[in-house]
């Protein structure tokens, strides 16, 4: 049972995060993100969640941290400014393996920038923002309906991995309006999507060592208030959760954060490949920016030219493999970003010097039109 | 303290604190364990959540739940711990520095909503942990680290700030006064609404030193002649008042809604019954 609807990017967020049982919501209002602060604020408590508007974007970060150690699903929305705000509490959610979920809808930065025109330059900063060796999720959807299912999913990856997800959106996905089929609602949410749950510990309390794994790698986290008492820090910690300094646990403690995260790609990439399958050049784009690519690449076919396009749905990590895998099997990558050359040099890192990369980066607050885009295609083919 | 209260709610192993010889903030944390026996609180149902900074380590020796987290935003934290499960009773540990400075806007927000957290501000005048340099609570004139020719900054008045952004309950008392910084402690965690305790303390290493205070001792001397209880405060003059400072509880108000009972009754209500 589901229904149709015509809904914007932001609104299908706000969808998805009721289907997967968001339940808090701590948040400042900023261009293009506020339509998701917004619609949660009506919709949160109609389904017993709760919606605070704080005083600054650190305080948003740091009010869903605080009721994630509480158990709940969670999330907050920025874009660039509030993003940048936000990435001293994002180290601290990797550090102590704190689900949460963080929207940014990218604008034209930096600083104030272009508030409403579309852009992809956080593409990094959602990498490298905070300090620190660390490892994260992004997800980056390219239409109204992935809002929707790339939201459940940022929620059950960050609940199964015990890590911050990114939901990587752009002012173009955020605010584009599209036909979507959602499942029916029942009382405000939908009980027919399976919402992802942590794991929680079995053991009994005073057996509990808040950050001793198990063979996933990921250790169960207790609710603050659920008989197991342990402790937080954003100090490096052993098993216990108590701050240890020494250069073997802190080793220790970088490299199971790593490997829970990095051994487990199979399950946390996700790549879409359009008119792959005998393609002899092909173009690299995510979230927005992707718009443009499947007119331009329909167009390329239609002239003959055997264009593919490859797709990061998981921005981060890096989709290697799967880009890796060109080589021997392609000409060339075209890269085509709405930054002024970001991706790209992942793109470049993981090909060696294998196989030419051309890119198509657009920084004029404008998306590319498919005609730009297949002239620039047509250019790189030919170089 | 009595070994009693250690063994019931310090964390086996985690003791011998960080702390300097003669620092006051084992008498603050030692108050807030005293406080929560005084009000015979569940230790699962406590969460304890601390910034960062000398005073901010309290929250890893006691067996609650627990979170030293980031540089002054204890109070966003918990103000998300609270709202998550408001069964939860939530303490928050913050420095003069941690609390009014870098977490100046949280805290008063945190007053203004009037969330049912007790906050407890360990205020030794100086940032300690980072090795003496001056905060917005370093007396005018002092020496600090980044002020080797005296500070020319005012400080706050930290319960009248409290009360100006909305606190509901404002008290403060010295680690000299040990008694009634418990007394006053286990009031704001027995109030409803956002109560705040500042703890007067002494760092004679950080602030003591340097400003040739005379060590612990005569630090907390110096405690005893400047903090006189509410009562005899009023009756006081402008003159006898000079250099001094009240202490006890400042204000309490009953009248103001709670934020998380609020929520319930006037959003969650709304939400699902008014459409």
């Amino acid at each position: 049972m589901s229904k149709i609807l015509l809904l914007q990017g932001n609104q299908a967020v706000v969808e998805g995060a009721i289907a997967a049982g968001v339940k808090f919501f701590g948040g400042y209002p900023i261009t293009p993100s506020t339509e998701i602060a917004e619609q949660l604020a009506a919709r949160l408590p109609q389904v017993g969640g709760k919606f605070m508007q704080m005083e600054d974007e650190i305080a948003g970060m740091g009010a869903v941290i605080g009721a994630s150690l509480t158990g709940k699903k969670v999330m907050t929305a920025t874009s660039g400014p509030g993003f940048s705000l936000k990435q001293e509490m994002l180290g601290l959610a990797c550090s102590a393996e704190i689900p949460i979920v963080v929207v940014d809808v990218q604008r034209v930065g930096p600083a104030t920038g272009q508030p409403t025109s579309p852009s992809q330059g956080d593409v990094m900063q959602a990498r490298w923002g905070t300090h620190g060796d660390h490892w994260l999720i992004a997800i980056s959807p390219a239409s109204v309906p992935e809002c929707f299912d790339l939201t459940i999913r940022a929620y059950a990856l960050s609940e199964k991995y015990r890590v911050p997800v990114i939901l990587l959106m752009d002012e173009v996905i955020g605010h584009m309006r599209e036909k979507i089929e959602v499942p029916d609602e029942v009382n405000h949410g939908y009980p027919s999507v399976k919402q992802p749950e942590r794991k929680r510990p079995t053991c009994k309390p005073e057996e509990y060592l808040a950050y001793k794994p198990d063979a996933d790698l990921v250790p169960p986290m207790a609710d603050f208030g659920s008989g197991y008492r342990w402790h937080v820090t954003g100090l490096v910690h052993d098993a216990t959760g108590f701050p240890k300094g020494t250069p073997a646990a802190t080793v220790a403690a970088q490299d199971r954060l790593r490997d829970k995260i990095m051994n487990n790609l199979d399950d946390i990439s996700q790549v879409e490949e359009y008119k792959m399958d005998d393609a002899e050049y092909v173009v690299f784009s995510f979230g927005g920016a992707s718009r443009t690519v499947y007119d331009a690449v329909d167009m390329a076919r239609a002239e003959g030219l055997k264009v593919g396009f490859l797709r990061a749905i998981t921005v981060w990590p890096f989709p290697e493999k799967q880009v890796k895998a060109l080589i021997g099997k392609v000409k060339g990558v075209l890269v085509h970003e709405l930054n002024a050359g970001q991706y790209c040099l992942e793109v470049e890192r993981v090909l060696g010097g294998k196989l030419p990369v051309a890119t198509y980066c657009k920084y004029d607050n404008e998306s590319a039109t498919p005609d730009e885009l297949l002239a620039e295609i047509k250019k790189a083919m030919n170089a | 303290m009595s070994e009693e209260l250690i063994n019931k709610y310090f964390r086996p192993g985690r003791l011998p604190h960080i702390w300097c010889p003669g620092c006051g903030n084992g008498i603050v944390t030692g108050a807030i364990v005293k406080a929560i026996d005084k009000e015979g609180l569940n230790k699962d149902e406590v969460a304890l959540i601390s910034g960062i900074g000398c005073s901010s380590r309290s929250s890893g020796y006691l067996d609650f739940n627990t979170g030293n987290t980031l540089h002054g935003r204890a109070l966003a934290i918990a103000s998300g711990v609270k709202m998550g499960n408001p069964a939860l009773k939530v303490i928050v540990c913050s420095g003069d520095g941690d609390c009014t400075a870098i977490g100046g806007n949280h805290l008063i927000h945190a007053c203004r909503r009037n969330i049912d957290i007790t906050l407890v501000v360990f205020n030794n005048s100086i940032y300690g942990m980072t090795g003496g340099q001056y905060s917005p609570m370093t007396p005018k004139g002092s020496k600090a680290t980044t002020a080797p020719y005296g500070t020319i900054e005012p400080t706050f008045n930290i319960p009248e700030l409290a009360k100006a952004a909305g606190a509901t309950f404002v008290a403060r008392a010295t680690t000299f006064h040990t008694q009634l910084l418990v007394d006053v402690i286990a009031k704001g965690i027995a109030h409803k609404g956002f109560s705040i305790i500042e703890a007067v303390t002494a760092c004679p290493i950080g602030f003591g030193r340097n400003n040739r205070l005379g060590g612990p001792a005569k630090m907390m001397e110096w405690q005893r002649d400047h903090g006189v209880v509410q009562a005899a405060w009023d009756k006081m003059t402008d003159e006898q008042k000079a250099g001094k400072f009240p202490m006890g509880v400042l204000y309490e108000s009953n009248d103001v809604e709670e934020y998380t009972e609020a929520y319930e009754k006037h959003i969650i209500a709304a939400a699902q019954g008014g459409k």
